[in-house]
């Protein structure tokens, strides 16, 4: 590919897992995969019954990495036995959450991993049939992962009677065409049946009524890729990784500034300031930081002072803020913040889907808002009535985007309020020195 | 109106799914790889294949911001401004593409060679900043890396052209 860059990290304090046969020559090859423990879970998942695979996941402590940080066996567990409806395991390659950038890796480098672990999650819960949902600006891992399936069909490992256990399964891709919305996992089953991808209501949930109304699995890549790992070397390994409750390591995509960035496997707990220093090598050019994105554009900012936090879903969530898709974005002291917050609410209005209008309508509110503090005109209550719009949209929309578009937004305002004040006050943005009109 | 390999290709991805209608939007972005952009013709055909209205396909196109009803240039470039990318210089890179290219957003330049797009996070946030040439990615930029980028892709084409 021209131009393109290994966004891979290299630091001595990772440990790798999924991210270990990366390096290897012709890494996403199924020989290469075979002559490295590849499709050696499988085997072994297929020699114990569903529910015991169900069990091992759930007791590994391996929650959902696309950012909602849920217990995934716990998951797949609230898939219904019997059902007269097929069943269907979705993984979720629409990574568009900003910031993040892990998912790519895992799909060029390691596919036949992540397919392991979608065969063993279909047999888990008992279905025939899982989709690979890649997001449309992904055509050259939709071309790799294809290759991969081929592989996988022509030797096997996936199709009828897989490696002799009598049980069946198939599976392909599918391009997206441009959507953040359908990375939300409702949405992503709209689209995916060849709607408009907008959410729906939640109950039921997926496990019992997804994809063509049969019940259905939806996981995020890096979660997929984590299982096979888990059957093959056991739970209790997965969990000890980790921090308590929160098994394994993950990918953490440190972007911004930062001296090194790059994708970093590290373990679950890992803390955010050594994160930052050690590993990323500190904010570039002796600058001071100022904030912390932990995981992705939807989570509270953290400030300077909060990064002494272990980065794991509930130590993060203890602070106010979230774990998220593993997006880490370092910010330094010349970073204007008011700019920040009114680049993230373009992108939630951009993306806003138009189905709840508390979202609809109050991103758009909000961009406009946050915007004239540097176009001109911002009045004085303008951060007090952004405040009141971002809470009318918190907790009152079908999907998760509202929350995603209000938290960012409400802790910018709340932790940075003196920068507002000071457009205001100033007449232009101090970091630009670029004068505008205030009203 | 579509090749025959575009042809064999879409009765191939129909049979992925058990309802037709899922190969909609994978349709619709393998014809506009193909014909440039989302036309009717592409409407037309891509609605008989997957047996739904033209008018339900349409719908559908609106909600994706990869699918074009217009035509774009041969190189549709699209530079992404979002947050990591902002943090390293995505506006300024994004102005000297406008400056470069005489155009701005979503314009393509009188010749049909090159478009030029804002886009939002293109899942390359450690190779800041990022665009994408059609499919293809750049990462780490500057602006004299998109100015020899730039001159090579027109010294591609035919001189007729440049």
């Amino acid at each position: 590919m021209p131009g393109y860059d290994n966004p891979m990290g290299n630091s001595p304090l990772e440990v790798k897992v999924i991210s270990k046969r990366f390096a290897l020559p012709n890494s996403a090859s199924l020989d290469v995969y075979l002559q490295h423990d590849g499709y050696q879970a499988l085997k072994k998942a297929l020699a114990t019954k569903p529910e015991d695979v169900i069990n091992e996941v759930k007791n590994s402590g391996l929650r959902g990495r696309g950012g909602a940080g849920f217990n995934t066996g716990m998951k797949w567990s609230f898939v219904p036995k019997q059902s007269a409806k097929l069943k269907y395991v979705v993984c979720n390659a629409d990574e568009s959450e900003p910031g993040t950038c892990k998912d790519r890796p895992l799909m060029e480098y390691d596919p036949h991993q992540l397919i392991e672990g979608i065969i063993i999650s279909g047999y888990a819960i008992q279905a025939h049939q899982g989709f690979i949902y890649v997001r449309g600006e992904y055509r050259y891992l939709l071309e790799i992962v294809d290759r991969a399936l081929a592989e996988a069909y022509a030797r096997g490992y996936l199709g009828k009677n897989l490696l002799g256990s009598g049980f069946d399964f198939d599976l392909c891709t599918h391009t997206g065409a441009g959507a953040y919305e359908c990375g939300e996992e409702t949405a992503l089953l709209n689209s995916l049946e060849g709607l408009r991808g907008y959410p729906r209501i939640k109950p039921p949930f997926p496990a019992v009524l997804g994809l063509y109304g049969g019940p259905t699995v939806i996981n995020n890549v890096e979660t997929l890729s984590n299982i096979p790992h888990i059957i093959l070397n056991g739970a209790g390994w997965y969990a000890k990784l980790g921090s308590p409750k929160n098994g394994g390591t993950r990918l953490f995509c440190l972007s911004g500034h930062i001296s090194r960035p790059g994708i970093y496997e590290l373990p679950m707990g890992f803390p955010l300031r050594r994160m930052i220093e050690e590993v990323g090598g500190g904010v570039p050019r002796g600058k001071r930081l100022k904030a912390v994105i932990p995981g992705g554009s939807s989570c509270p900012v953290l400030t300077a002072e909060e990064i002494d936090v272990a980065m794991d879903y509930d130590s993060v969530a203890k602070i106010g803020s979230m774990l998220g898709s593993g997006g880490v974005v370092i910010m330094d002291e010349d970073t204007c913040m008011v700019k920040v917050a009114g680049r993230i609410m373009r992108f939630y209005a951009h993306e806003s889907c138009g189905w709840c209008i508390p979202c609809r309508e109050g991103t758009s509110w909000l961009k406009r808002l946050l915007e004239r503090f540097h176009s001109g005109g911002a009045l004085p209550d303008d951060p007090d009535t952004a405040l009141d719009v971002a809470y009318n949209i918190l907790g009152k929309t079908l999907c998760p985007l509202g929350d995603a578009a209000a938290m960012p937004t409400i802790s910018i305002l709340q932790k940075f309020r003196h920068e507002f004040e000071e457009h205001l006050k100033l007449g232009y943005c101090p970091y630009e020195k670029k004068a505008v009109s205030v009203a | 109106m579509i090749s025959q390999t575009l042809s064999r290709k879409f009765d191939q991805i129909i049979t992925r799914y058990p309802l037709k209608r899922s190969a909609m939007v994978p349709l619709l972005l393998y014809a506009q790889d193909e014909v440039g952009h989302v036309s009717d013709e592409v409407i037309a055909e891509v609605a008989r294949r997957v047996d739904v209205r033209p008018i339900e396909v349409t719908e559908v196109i609106s909600y994706y911001s990869m699918l074009h009803r217009q035509p774009v240039g041969k190189y549709n470039i699209q530079v992404c401004t979002n947050i990591s990318c902002m943090l390293r210089g995505a506006d300024e890179l994004f102005d000297h593409c406008c400056q470069k290219l005489g155009i701005g957003h979503k314009q393509t330049t009188p010749d049909g060679l090159f478009s030029l797009e804002e886009v939002e996070c293109l899942g390359a946030c450690c190779g800041a900043p990022a665009m994408q040439v059609n499919y293809d990615y750049y990462e780490n930029l500057t602006p004299e890396k998109v100015d020899a980028l730039i001159d090579e892709l027109k010294k591609k084409e035919p001189r007729s052209k440049i």
